[in-house]
């Protein structure tokens, strides 16, 4: 059955946990009791904030709670990159390419450029050594598409 | 003062590795965090703001899973619009609540004209589709051309690691 469409994102939420949410996407306190002063601010107490966060986090509501870091600003490479690989070859060239422990994410896409992949290196220069190596082991080139610029995100996903 | 910024760098290292699954769930994480490194959890705590203020760390947030949401679809839409005028146009979709990345990102002639990406996410496809014309619309005659990649399947997904 599909009722994907009459639902709206978070429906199944209660209105605690879309606060929670929609409140601990933008960012948490550093402090002697964050929670406490997390939680006040979303009109809970600290226990149950912290128990609301650790079941969504069992039940796959939430992916992370914690610090995200920025991997080029503490000195790694990140890139999205792309390839066009013909359907018959798919298989075999995404094989190679994951089997890269740089290459994070991968998503095959309906698009000529049909897959794309994320790579995450410690250094320049090893980003490029492993360009390299997957062109040389697939036979196809890599379209190398490092961010030049990130956009404000504000709050998405509003629940 | 040699050893100092060495420690400071080693510190910060190992507060990266200790965190970056996650905080713990705790009334007090810091003070977990700063006895599981054998340091004062005030320590802890200055050295995650400066890491904030320098934009090493983002931020510390929740992140929630957009599929169990019901955002089941998501499209890479990509644009090409002119140089002189994305940072206005980026800042602009990256404000919009169903985009959660927005980037700048070179194109590759004749192939890929396009030079900013925007994620868009959406309950189902047709979703998105209203969506990527409601960017077209604000974007207006500074679309150059557009198109929309959704995944038909994840092939690898283990997420950044930074090593030990």
């Amino acid at each position: 059955m599909d009722d994907r469409a009459e639902d709206q994102p978070g429906d199944h939420l209660d209105e605690i946990n879309r606060r929670i949410i929609n409140g601990l996407q933008v960012g948490f306190p550093i402090s002697d009791r964050p929670y406490r002063k997390a939680a006040a601010s979303l009109g809970i107490s600290e226990q149950e904030l912290l128990e609301r966060i650790s079941t969504m986090l069992d039940n796959g509501i939430l992916t992370r709670f914690g610090p995200l870091y920025h991997a080029e600003n503490m000195g790694g490479s990140l890139s999205l990159c792309a390839m066009k690989i013909p359907d018959a070859e798919f298989d075999q060239v995404a094989d190679l390419v994951n089997t890269l422990p740089q290459v994070a994410h991968n998503y095959r896409r309906d698009h000529a450029m049909n897959m794309w992949f994320v790579l995450a290196t410690e250094t320049p220069a090893e980003k490029q050594q492993t360009l390299r190596e997957i062109e040389q082991q697939t036979g196809y080139p890599v379209y190398d598409m490092p961010k030049e610029k990130e956009y404000f995100v504000g709050l998405f996903l509003n629940v | 003062m040699m050893n100092k910024a060495i420690d400071i760098v080693d510190l910060d290292h190992r507060i990266v590795l200790a965190t970056q699954a996650g905080l713990p769930l705790d009334p007090q994480p810091y003070h977990r965090i700063a006895e599981q490194l054998g340091v004062e959890a005030s320590q802890v705590q200055q050295r995650m703001q400066q890491m904030l203020e320098d934009g090493r760390m983002r931020r510390i947030a929740a992140v929630p899973n957009h599929y169990k949401l019901g955002y089941v679809a998501n499209g890479m839409s990509v644009w090409n619009v002119p140089d002189e005028r994305i940072d206005e146009l980026g800042e602009r979709l990256g404000a919009l609540d169903y985009v959660s990345h927005c980037y700048r990102r070179p194109r590759h002639l004749p192939e890929w004209p396009y030079n900013l990406f925007a994620m868009v996410h959406g309950t189902n496809r047709s979703e998105v589709m209203d969506k990527v014309r409601r960017i077209a619309l604000i974007l207006d005659d500074a679309d150059l051309g557009h198109d929309v990649l959704f995944s038909t399947g994840i092939l690898k997904k283990t997420g950044m690691r930074f090593k030990g």
